[in-house]
This record gives C-alpha cells, sequence and structure tokens, in this order.
C-alpha cells in the first residue's frame, strides 16, 4: 500500500501557516480564511483516505491478525550516535489513524465556524494562520516516529495554543491566561524531557514501538529495573500538564479568555488529550515494564476527575462550566488507560481477544471516550460560542431561555450533552460504559467512584443546559433596559454544530447497537474483538446519570432556583471553596509566590545580580575607574607632560644609581 | 683657576630654575622665557666642558654656537605661534589651548 | 682668584636674575630679568676666553631675542602683558619647587659622583683665535664644520618662512 501522499498532510498546513503569515495581511479576510480552510480540508479529505486505505483497504495482516505499523516516511534529522538518531517521520498505527480523523475533522468544523464566529475580528488572517499551525502540530504529533519527534511538536502545540490564547492581546486576562498556560505546560514539559532523556538514555533508542525494537534495545528495557517507571511517570507528568490533572489543571480553564472555537479545536477536543495519546502510545511499555506508575496515572486521573467535576457544578462562567468537563472527561480516558492490568501470565500485553476483553479493556475504552468525547465536547463549545456570540457574555446570569431564540443551537447543545451524561443511543454512553465496566474490572471501589463522577458529569452538564436555555430570560425580563434580542447563529456556525451532533448520534446509535465496534479497529494489543454491554453497569450508570439529569431539571429548570440558592445559601463555604476551584489557584500561587520565589529564586536572584553581575559590573567599573584615573594625564597641558617627563627622567636616573 | 664642578652646580640650578618656571608658569611667553633659561644652562655646560676638560678641542664651542642660533631661530617661531594663537583665542594662558581638545 | 671673584659675581647675577625672572608677575620684567642672565651667561663666557662667543650671545641673544620677546609681549597684548598680575597656584608652586629640588639634588649627586671632574687640566690662558674659528667654521675636514653651519642657515631660512607664514593674518 502507497502512503507516498501522507507528507501532504503535514506539509500543507505548515504551508498555509507560513503564507497566510507572512502575506495574510494583505488579503482579505475572506481570502485568508478561504485558503485556511481549503487547505485543511483537503487535509481532512487526505487523513479521511489514509485512515480508510489503513483500516479498511491494507485491513489487518493476514499472519498475525493485527493493523500493521506503517512507517510512511522517516528521515534521520540529527544523529547522535549510531544507535540513537532522531527522526522525523510518518507513521501510522490504529491510534493515530483514529487521531488523524478526530484532529482532521474537529479542524475543519472549527475553520468553517470561526468564518462566523471572528467574523470582522481585528487579526481574522493572524487567527487563520494560528489555525494551521496548530493543525499541523497535531498532525506532527500523532503520527510522530519516534518520542522526541512527538516531543518537538508537543512543545508547537504549546506554543500555538499559547499564541491563540492570548489572541486578543490587547485584554490584559487574555496575555495572563495565555502566559500562565505556557509556563504551566512548559514546567510540565520540562519532566517530560528529562524522562525522554532518562529513557533514550537507557534504552538507546527514542522509538517507543516494543515491536520496532533490536534485541539489544529490548535487553537494556528488562534491565532498566526502577528507571522504567520513573523515566515513564516523568512522561507523564508532561502529558498530564498539557491534559490538565490535578495539580497541573490550572492553566485551562483560564485558557478560556481564547476565541470559543479555539477553546473547542485546541482545549476541547485536541491539544488537551495529547497526554492520554502519549500514555496510549506508550502503553505496551508501561504495561510491561510500569504497570504500578500506570495505575498512578489512573488514581491521579480518577482524583481530577472528581475534583472537576465538584468545581463545574458550581462555575457560572459557562465556558469554564466546560473547561472542567473537560478535565474531567480527560481524567476519565486516563482512568481508563491506568485501570489496564497486565497478563498475568506473561506480565506483559497479551496478544488474546480475552485480554483485550478484560485486562486491556480499559485501553479500547480510553481511546473511544476520545474519539466521542472530542466530538461532542467540540459541539458543546461550538454551541457555547454560538451562545456567547448571541448574548456576548460569558455569564450564567445574561442567559436563560434561550431555547426560543436559538433552536439549532439548542438541540445540537441537548444532544451533546446527553452524550456526555451517558444515556444510551447517545455516543458518550458507549464509550463511558466501556469506561466504567474497565473500572470495575479494575477494583468495584474504582468503579463506584468513576459511576459517582458520571453521575456528577450529567448533574452538572444539565444543570449548564437548563441555565442557558430554560429559566428566566435575561432578554425578556431586561428588554426594557436596551438588551437587545438573542438570534440563532449564522449558517456557518450551526452546519458544524449540526454535522458534530449528528457523528455523535450515529456513534452513540450503531455504537449502542453493536453495528459500530470501536473495538474492531483499536485495541490494547490490536486484536480485534467485540464488546457486548454490560446491562449491570450499563444500567446503574444510566440510572445515575438519570438522576443525575433529573436533580438538575428539579434544581434547575425552573424560573427560579429556589433548591440551588437554598443549597448555595446553606453550605456558603462549600459553595464559594468550589466556585474558586477549591483555592487551586491561590495553593500554586502561594507555592510559586511565597515559596520558589521568596526561597530560591531571590536568592538566585541576588546571586545573580550580585555575584555574577557584579563581577562584570565591576570589571567594567575597573576599567572605567583606570581610565578615570588615567585620565588626567591626556589633559594636552604642556606643563604636565613636563612634569610627567621629568619626573619620569629623574625617576630612571635613580633606578640607574640603584642598580 | 675655576674648578669645573663650580659651572657645572651653576648650570644645573639654571637648568631648574627654568623647569621650575616652565612648570610653574601659565603665561605662554613667561614659559618660553623659561625655556630659554634652560638653554643657556646647557650652553653654559657645552663651554665649560670644553674649556676645562678638553681644551685642545672645539666641538663645545661650536654646539654653543649653533645652540644660540637655533634657540634665536626657535624663539621666532614660537613667538610667531604665540601671536597666532592670541589671535584665535584672544589669550595667551596655556589653559586656553586645551579648547581645542572640545 | 680675580677669575673666582668674577665667576661668584657673574653667578649671584645669573641666578638672582633667572630666579625673579621666574618668580616675578610682571611678564616684562621677567623679559628684563631674562636679559639680565643672558648678558651674565656671556660673561661667564668672556671668563673662559671664548670672547667670540660671549659676542655672539651678546649680538644673537640679548640683541635679537630679547627684542623679539618684548615686540611679542607688545604685540600681543599691551592690557593683558604690560601690566599682567600672573596669579601662581600656591600648590602647583609648592610642588613645582619640591619635584625641581628632588631633580636638581639627584643631578648634581650623579655629577659629583662622577669621576670626569678629575680630568680637569689647567686652562691654557690663552684666547681661541678668529682664524681657527673661521677656518673650523668654514673647513669641510675632520672636525670642521661647514656642514652643520649650512645647515643652520637653511634652518633659518625656513623659521624666518615659517614664522611669516605662521603669523601672517589670514
Amino acid at each position: 500500500m502507497d502512503y507516498g501522499f501522507v507528507f501532504l498532510i503535514l506539509l500543507l498546513p505548515a504551508l498555509t501557516f507560513i503564507l497566510l503569515g507572512l502575506a495574510g495581511m494583505k488579503m482579505s479576510h475572506k481570502v485568508a480564511g478561504l485558503i485556511g480552510t481549503c487547505s485543511i480540508a483537503v487535509v481532512t479529505v487526505l487523513c479521511y483516505y489514509a485512515a480508510f486505505e489503513y483500516f479498511l483497504v491494507q485491513g489487518r495482516d493476514a499472519a498475525t491478525g493485527l493493523y500493521p505499523t506503517v512507517t510512511a516516511f522517516d528521515i534521520t534529522w540529527l544523529r547522535f550516535s549510531e544507535l540513537l538518531t532522531f527522526n522525523i517521520g510518518f507513521r501510522i498505527t490504529p491510534i493515530s489513524a483514529m487521531m488523524l480523523i478526530v484532529i482532521s475533522t474537529v479542524s475543519l468544523m472549527v475553520h468553517i465556524y470561526s468564518f462566523g464566529y471572528m467574523h470582522g475580528e481585528k487579526g481574522f488572517q493572524r487567527y487563520y494562520a494560528f489555525l494551521s499551525l496548530f493543525t499541523m502540530s497535531m498532525l506532527g504529533l500523532v503520527v510522530a516516529t519516534n518520542i522526541f519527534q512527538m516531543y518537538l511538536f508537543w512543545e508547537l502545540v504549546g506554543v500555538s495554543s499559547y499564541l491563540l490564547i492570548g489572541f486578543y492581546y490587547p485584554m490584559h486576562a487574555a496575555v495572563a491566561a495565555s502566559k500562565k498556560a505556557f509556563i504551566v505546560t512548559r514546567f510540565a514539559d520540562l519532566f517530560f524531557l528529562i524522562g525522554i532523556l532518562i529513557y533514550s538514555f537507557y534504552v538507546g533508542t527514542f522509538n517507543y514501538d516494543l515491536s520496532q525494537m533490536s534485541p539489544a534495545q529490548m535487553t537494556a528495557l528488562n534491565q532498566a529495573g526502577w528507571i522504567m517507571p520513573t523515566a515513564l511517570f516523568l512522561m507523564f507528568i508532561g502529558g498530564a500538564g498539557k491534559s490538565a490533572m490535578f495539580p497541573l489543571h490550572i492553566w485551562l480553564p483560564d485558557a478560556m479568555e481564547g476565541p470559543t472555537p479555539v477553546s473547542a479545536l485546541i482545549h476541547a477536543a485536541t491539544m488537551v488529550v495529547a497526554g492520554v495519546y502519549l500514555v496510549a502510545s506508550l502503553f505496551p511499555i508501561f504495561v510491561k515494564f510500569a504497570p504500578e506508575a500506570l495505575h498512578w496515572v489512573a488514581y491521579i486521573a480518577a482524583f481530577t476527575a472528581f475534583y472537576a467535576a465538584a468545581v463545574a457544578c458550581c462555575q457560572s462562567d459557562i465556558k469554564r462550566v466546560l473547561a472542567f468537563s473537560t478535565i474531567s472527561q480527560i481524567g476519565f480516558m486516563l482512568v481508563a488507560l491506568g485501570v489496564c492490568m497486565p497478563d498475568p501470565e506473561t506480565g506483559a500485553v497479551a496478544m488474546t481477544a480475552e485480554y483485550a476483553d478484560a485486562n486491556g479493556l480499559g485501553y479500547m475504552a480510553g481511546m473511544y471516550h476520545l474519539f466521542t468525547h472530542a466530538m461532542f465536547k467540540a459541539c458543546l463549545f461550538l454551541g457555547a460560542g454560538c451562545i456567547i456570540h448571541a448574548v456576548h457574555s460569558n455569564e450564567k446570569m445574561y442567559m436563560g431561555g434561550l431555547r426560543k431564540y436559538m433552536p439549532v443551537t439548542h438541540w445540537t447543545f441537548l444532544i451533546s450533552c446527553l452524550a456526555i451524561a451517558g444515556i444510551p443511543f447517545f455516543s458518550g454512553f458507549c464509550s463511558k460504559d466501556e469506561i466504567l465496566v474497565a473500572c470495575y474490572n479494575f477494583s468495584p471501589v474504582m468503579g463506584a467512584i468513576m459511576s459517582g463522577i458520571a453521575a456528577m458529569t450529567a448533574f452538572y452538564m444539565f444543570r449548564l443546559y437548563y441555565v442557558i436555555f430554560w429559566g428566566k430570560s435575561y432578554y425578556e425580563t431586561h428588554k426594557a433596559e436596551g438588551a437587545h434580542q438573542p438570534h440563532e447563529a449564522p449558517l456557518t456556525m450551526t452546519v458544524p454544530l449540526i454535522i458534530l451532533s449528528v457523528i455523535t448520534m450515529l456513534v452513540g446509535i450503531f455504537g449502542t447497537l453493536h453495528v459500530f465496534e470501536f473495538g474492531e479497529f483499536v485495541s490494547a494489543n490490536g486484536v480485534a474483538f467485540g464488546t457486548h454491554t454490560n446491562w449491570f453497569v450499563a444500567g446503574v450508570s444510566t440510572v445515575l446519570a438519570i438522576c443525575g439529569i433529573g436533580l438538575a431539571t428539579y434544581m434547575y429548570k425552573g424560573e427560579e432556583t429556589p433548591v440551588a440558592d437554598m443549597l448555595a445559601r446553606k453550605f456558603p463555604k462549600l459553595h464559594r471553596a468550589a466556585y474558586k476551584r477549591f483555592y487551586m489557584d491561590e495553593v500554586w500561587m502561594f507555592v510559586t509566590h511565597k515559596i520558589i520565589f521568596k526561597c530560591v529564586s531571590t536568592p538566585l536572584a541576588w546571586f545573580d545580580r550580585h555575584v555574577v553581575d557584579g563581577a562584570m559590573n565591576f570589571m567594567a567599573w575597573g576599567t572605567n575607574e583606570a581610565g578615570e584615573s588615567i585620565r588626567g594625564w591626556q589633559s594636552g597641558d604642556v606643563r604636565q607632560y613636563a612634569v610627567w617627563f621629568l619626573t619620569g627622567a629623574i625617576a630612571l636616573v635613580l633606578l640607574c644609581i640603584c642598580l | 683657576m675655576i674648578p669645573v664642578e663650580y659651572f657645572f652646580v651653576l648650570s644645573a640650578l639654571l637648568f631648574f630654575i627654568g623647569v621650575f618656571g616652565f612648570i610653574t608658569r601659565r603665561n605662554l611667553i613667561a614659559m618660553l622665557i623659561s625655556v630659554e633659561l634652560i638653554l643657556n644652562s646647557v650652553d653654559i655646560n657645552f663651554a665649560a666642558f670644553n674649556r676645562l676638560l678638553f681644551p685642545g678641542q672645539m666641538e663645545g664651542f661650536f654646539f654653543t654656537l649653533f645652540s644660540i642660533g637655533v634657540s634665536a631661530a626657535e624663539t621666532a617661531v614660537a613667538v610667531a605661534i604665540i601671536i597666532n594663537v592670541y589671535r584665535n583665542f584672544n589669550s595667551d594662558q596655556v589653559n586656553c589651548i586645551e579648547n581645542m581638545k572640545n | 682668584m680675580a677669575n673666582m671673584v668674577m665667576f661668584i659675581i657673574l653667578a649671584v647675577v645669573i641666578l638672582g636674575s633667572a630666579l625673579m625672572c621666574v618668580m616675578t608677575k610682571r611678564i616684562m620684567r621677567a623679559a628684563t630679568f631674562l636679559l639680565f642672565v643672558l648678558l651674565g651667561v656671556a660673561g661667564l663666557y668672556f671668563l673662559l676666553d671664548y670672547t667670540f662667543l660671549g659676542a655672539a650671545q651678546i649680538s644673537v641673544y640679548a640683541g635679537g631675542v630679547t627684542m623679539i620677546y618684548i615686540f611679542a609681549i607688545q604685540l600681543v597684548s599691551k592690557r593683558t602683558l604690560q601690566g599682567l598680575v600672573e596669579r601662581l597656584k600656591g600648590s602647583r608652586v609648592v610642588f613645582g619647587a619640591l619635584i625641581t629640588l628632588i631633580s636638581l639634588v639627584t643631578v648634581v649627586a650623579v655629577f659629583l659622583k662622577n669621576k670626569f671632574i678629575d680630568m680637569a687640566v689647567q686652562m691654557p690662558d690663552e684666547e681661541v683665535s678668529m682664524n681657527v674659528i673661521g677656518n673650523t667654521l668654514m673647513g669641510s675636514e675632520k672636525y670642521q664644520y661647514v656642514l652643520p653651519f649650512e645647515f643652520i642657515s637653511v634652518f633659518l631660512l625656513a623659521c624666518i618662512i615659517g614664522g611669516i607664514v605662521i603669523s601672517r593674518k589670514e
């Protein structure tokens, strides 16, 4: 099978970025947007074609029954030693093919949507240039042939995220948010880099595909001992930074300062799942050499999922609610990956369908959830963008009763909410159910906790839904004060919503009926297997979700929200803590400002300023003073020269006498 | 018979009186006069050494003669320069020439 | 003995005038004292029986150079120079005197320690005749000075031209 065309997938967005970045300001908005969108459309077609070829035309290898790992090209860029080289390449595996579809689809939807959303904005061309840069980086990340290439694109993704969060750079909050996002993720990436270096030092390669390792490298891996869990966990910290795991999640809510389509693309659907993708890519190594580290990933992710869900229940800014919901859902995905266990007999990923269905189920569930979440969360964010576009505010108090004014947004939002809540026949149900099954396989406690968080998810999402679309309309109550009428978004904005919700619906219906089997394409060991709905788990979670929805309906559907207000009054401290995100930002501020800045940075700065700079300044001062002191000799005063001459002559004479 | 060291001490005293004048006076002409004193002390040495140490020869004699001629020429040129400086700076103090630096 | 008395008288005149010359605050007086110094030096030449040299000293220095100075003073500024009261800075005077004294002591010490004063010979009490001077000045043999003489003449010419060029009004 010929995959010669795939280099275009990376090249086209890169060229678009260069073109729009250099010449964009000379173009009109329409031309620049069309160039960006067309290029992404072509990339999307190519991605679909590549995935189609990979999954359906080429299909499974007849001998092994697995999807082969295809390396389309692999160019050596840097050569550190004979064994250790840094390559840039394009590799297709089942998960990268899936990611290609997710990224290109959401990116294309966002490109189209932005036509309407960003209409008339200053820097429209710049926006599209950055979107292209981001798409290129993200695609490069998922097709990386080695971990160092992944790291390179990882950082590029971070940069484009930084640029897009700070898109409204005249606004102070946007600048602060972009800096925060960059610094926090960069801080986490430092651990990622250290992990990569440790890994490559011990194994002698940047390659992370066990099937492509030489025997010597396998031996090195086997002998690494405790080094490998450490390296892998350090890499996971990098992933936790990007995927906003507690306590590195603090940048994601603030990142909502960026344009809403950007939030949909980067901070909900694609970039933030880079950490999940990283863990999934390293999954065989994790399972074989660091199962404990993998479980720690699960614990951290579970806590994050709970924490974010709790915070999401009390936020008033609708984008913040969605941001915390994203964090929570990413927690679900990582929990799913983390609860996978090695095969008891081989201690690794076993190549049997039983393994894929039992111990390795979480892998498939996590990837499945990544896929479905990308679609419905992008839809939710884009819907939130329509709402913000209509009411010109992020705050829930300016909303309410919008279902009459924005029917399309309302219906697509509702579909996505049902999906994320895990109602059968919506895509979230299929993936979340598998995650819960995997959790119950791991331990009933973990399963129960995750079921509870799923119920919380349903509650806060429907709280959001009711607050926006039902209840007292701000427009109707404030008509007299000049509040203007909300209106349905233009076609460019509603069409992506419809497409995304249709995908959600289709995946949900076919997935629930087991017509579409995600496990056919992606599984922990690559072996195809058919899922079967565990009706006990599914029933419990569905009931819990319906309870959550019912509670939300009871509390928030009406014109007034007496129960919610009463609860907030009754537990003011709890409500306030949740609203303030349990003071995590304050904790970080305390740690950075009071401890790191004061105890580490200040002395270091003092050392830098007084010792390092001081030495330099002293040299400069000494030279200056020496010059000043002998400057008087060059006075131009003849008599003074005569004195010096005389003194010198006499000194010489005296010297001669003494000698 | 006058011992040669008398001449020498005399000329040394004259020389350093000239040096003292050169480094203390600020007036260009006064400095030039000091230079004349220095030149004269050297001339005395030439003449006295020739006469008292090497009486058969004439080098000191002629050097003194040429020195007188050179110093006359030097004085003429120096005075011309001083007059020029005075014209340009309206002052004949050495300090005024320092203005050239700026 | 008479020589010694003459020498002492001349030395007192020379040193006294020289001191007055550098210490006086009026420029005109300095020029006048310079004249006395030059005359004293001419007296020394006579004492050494270099009568030609003494005559040259008087005619060139006392007659020419001093005149130049006086003209220059008159030309440069009647107002500033004739009645000029030059302010000497005390510290500078002290410093100059100090360094001069140190130098003087050094030089005198060097000289007195030297051996060549013992080489002094009895001065033949006779004048250098004009004939010898003329022949030596114009001869081109060894120890004869026609070349420096010509050089001096060219040099003087150059100085005349230079002086005219420099002091010429633009």
